[in-house]
């Protein structure tokens, strides 16, 4: 079966092997599906961005803008469900997770190829199911559907919401079993766990949180349906049910789905620092174990997001130290980083400054995490807009800088073309100052009290949210620009070569694009990951 | 799972070792999930038997104990046919194979069809949620919460049953198409592996729903 005799040099790659719509509507091929991925999330994420770019123009004067209170709500409430399902979890692992894993550990394709289209297919439909959504009206319920809003309580379209959300954790279930699996039996002979790159130890870490919590989050929602049919009450508490249940259930997913967004991100950063100033990662090992032990503690942490939800003080203190710990691993990461980048001959390269970005930004997001984790500041800033700069450091400095970044450092293996680098340093530079312009002003806005969620706010705040939607504008051009040079690339791009970065890592040993079956034969590793100072003596450039 | 059709290592893999890897972790990764989804109900049931024990007991009382101890007789034997099946499939007896997957289906139908009937007993007898509903008023609104989560997990793991069947007739078709070879004998394990599993997840629900304080 092996045709040996077709792949001499001359195969065809990836992305000209065939043409027709067919072929990449069912192809099992992981690079395409990843961009199939690629195509559908970036698409969700734009549609997301409309709404949070309509919320900022409304927050414009104090007494709302634009829409009435209840079409705020279904705009925060639609913002944030189609980001945190149809963009953050899905983002990295779905597209260059695809892409790069078996490219990453030297294999023809993921484990079960066809289970990969399946996924690709049942994310569609959630997302489809979510347009529908938000085509009848959308949802009010805020993205974390609390119970009484989503119960019998909400007259808008929970059922076709919940339904796409419970359909898409299926993909994230099947996407992230095809990675554990694939980790686990596919990699290349000489390819032990200590000689994995980090991305994988990241997506390994990041599948584990995905099978354990995503279905809690699908019972969680079945239940909910269940409520919303019988007009029983699982959850309501005028029927006799605990909507603090319901919460600790919610968490128990939600938390842990943070971790779901952020790791991945850490993991090509990992990526990107090394290769971009030449050098090993410092403690490997230690950045590699981090990561498991995120996943772990991730699932420890859930209850403080109900600090306030009614716990008691010995429940409260222990999910408070809990939290604290979970900044222990992640300050390994960064200092890690932090370290490798000492000494090293470092280039800035676009996805270099994608990557320092966030471990700018990730730093700040991850240290105001502890000021949240404290009991009584928690109770301070709970609900404010401090919480939402938070999040958002860790979601659009973290999740989204990283898939932006990633891509960038990826492109030239998937499109097999350069983009132009001095718009990519200028696309992520703009996207750093209208980020922080964004965000920056919502820690204090939070701090002096301005809740989150409400259409109107006091006058005196005005000054700030003007501010941040001036931000917002100009986060929104630096992630237009990258969509415009990127298409552009594709047809007037450089050829890039195999590898125009220098890096490492197996998928940099295959041309640009990768032929269909990635490897003419299995390569054999004899090396540990990031050996930049073996290339560097080989090239005798050192 | 994706089945090697024609030829037996399907092209992702290097060697027959490797997928049979690849498909029996699969399908444990698979079974991790299933138990997540299942704990969420688990969680939920504890929780409300916690704050409401007389209304748990009382309503627990009209569940058919007889219905519910002769299924648990019934999903277990299940599991032994499955596992002499495989045990036929890799010592490559055809026959077997094919008289132990009828068993199965067989007994899996058999649970199904007494579930069912209970289901009619309790619609006959006023236990399912909504205006119908007829409970002790005293106890009626934990009572009804007791019925709610009891048909979200039978429900549930009847649903698994009949998924299960059809994986099941999945492979009575394969094997009566002599497509089972005893060196890869892998569909027959990894689908026994999820029968397993919906066996053992009734075997938590039949002591927490059919025997909760029955001696009361």
């Amino acid at each position: 079966m092996d045709d040996t005799a077709t792949r001499a040099g001359t195969e065809p790659d990836y992305l000209k092997v065939e043409h027709s719509l067919r072929s990449w509507l069912l192809t099992t091929d992981h690079k395409r599906i990843g961009i199939l991925y690629m195509i559908s999330v970036t698409g969700f994420f734009f549609i997301a961005g409309i709404f949070a770019l309509l919320m900022r123009l409304h927050l414009i004067s104090p007494e709302g803008a634009l829409f009435k209170p209840e079409t705020y709500n279904r705009l925060f409430t639609m913002h944030g469900i189609i980001m945190v399902w149809f963009f953050l979890i899905p983002s990295i692992p779905n597209v260059l997770g695809n892409f790069a894993i078996p490219l990453m550990v030297g294999a023809r394709d993921l484990a079960f190829p066809k289970l990969n289209l399946l996924s690709w297919y049942l994310f569609m439909a959630g997302g489809g199911l979510a347009i529908v959504s938000a085509a009848l009206g959308g949802v009010d319920t805020g993205w974390t559907f609390y119970i009484p809003f989503s119960s019998n309580f909400s007259k808008t379209h929970v059922y076709w919401m919940a339904a796409g959300i419970f359909i898409a954790g299926f993909s994230s279930i099947l996407t992230a079993l095809n990675f554990i699996v694939t980790i686990h039996t596919m990699r290349a002979p000489g390819l032990t766990w200590l000689r994995l790159p980090l991305f994988l130890w990241s997506i390994y870490a990041t599948s584990v949180i995905l099978i354990l919590a995503t279905p809690v989050l699908a019972i969680t929602l079945l239940l909910i349906a269940f409520e919303r049919a019988f007009q029983v009450g699982i959850f309501d508490p005028n029927l006799g049910g605990d909507p603090v249940l319901f919460q600790h259930l919610f968490w128990f997913y939600s938390h842990p789905a943070v971790y779901i967004m952020i790791l991945p991100a850490m993991g090509w950063v990992s990526e990107a620092i090394a290769c971009f100033s030449r050098k090993r990662i410092f403690g490997y090992g230690f950045v590699a174990f981090s990561s498991l032990a995120i996943a772990t503690f991730g699932f420890l942490v859930w209850a403080h997001h109900m600090f306030v939800a009614g716990m008691s003080m010995y429940g409260g203190l222990v999910f408070s130290v809990l939290s604290f710990a979970v900044a222990v691993p992640s300050a390994i990461k960064v200092f890690n980083w932090t370290a490798t980048l000492h000494k090293g001959s470092i280039s800035y390269h676009t996805p270099m400054l994608y990557a320092l970005g966030f471990i700018g930004l990730f730093t700040i997001g991850g240290l105001t995490g502890l000021f949240v984790a404290t009991l009584a500041v928690n109770v301070h800033v709970h609900d404010t807009y401090f919480i939402v700069a938070h999040f958002h450091y860790i979601m659009v400095g973290g999740t989204a800088l990283g898939y932006l970044g990633s891509i960038h450092y990826w492109w030239p293996k998937i499109s097999g073309k350069l983009f132009p680098d001095m718009w990519g340093r200028l696309a992520a530079t703009v996207g750093f100052i209208g980020f922080n312009l964004t965000f920056f002003p919502q820690f204090l806005l939070g701090y002096l009290g301005m809740n989150r969620r409400y259409a109107t706010y006091a006058p005196e705040f005005q000054f700030l949210n003007v501010l941040s939607t001036a931000g917002a504008t100009i986060l929104g051009v630096g992630y237009i620009l990258p969509l415009i040079y990127l298409l552009w690339s594709l047809r007037y791009g450089k050829e890039a070569g195999p590898n125009p970065w220098g890096a490492t890592g197996l998928e940099w040993l295959t041309p640009s694009p990768p032929p269909k079956h990635n490897f003419h034969e299995v390569p054999e590793v004899t090396w540990g990951a990031y050996n930049y100072h073996d290339m560097e003596a080989q090239d005798g450039r050192s | 799972m994706d089945g090697p059709e024609t030829s037996i290592v399907a092209e992702q893999f290097q060697s027959l070792e490797q997928q049979k890897d690849a498909d029996t972790l699969g399908m444990w990764v698979f079974l991790a999930t299933e138990i997540m989804f299942f704990g969420g109900l688990f969680l939920a049931y504890t929780v409300y038997r916690i704050m409401y024990p007389e209304a748990w007991a009382e309503a627990s009382g009209h569940t058919s104990f007889a219905i519910g101890t002769i299924n648990t007789f019934v999903l277990l034997t299940s599991s032994l046919t499955v596992v002499l099946g495989l045990d036929a499939a890799t010592l490559g007896r055809q026959r077997k194979l094919i008289l132990f997957l009828v068993l199965t289906i067989v007994l899996g139908l058999t649970f199904l069809l007494l579930k069912g009937f209970e289901y009619y007993h309790h619609y006959k007898e006023g236990l399912f949620p909504g205006p119908g509903f007829r409970l002790e008023p005293e106890y009626a609104r934990a009572a009804l919460l007791f019925m709610c989560l009891y048909f979200a997990m039978t429900g549930l793991h009847a649903l698994h049953m009949i998924v299960g069947l059809g994986l099941m007739s999945f492979l009575l078709i394969r094997a009566w198409r002599g497509l089972i070879r005893p060196e890869f004998p892998a569909h027959v394990e990894i689908i026994g592996l999820y029968w397993h599993f919906v066996d053992i997840v009734w075997i938590f629900l039949y002591p927490l729903l059919y025997l909760v304080d029955r001696h009361q």
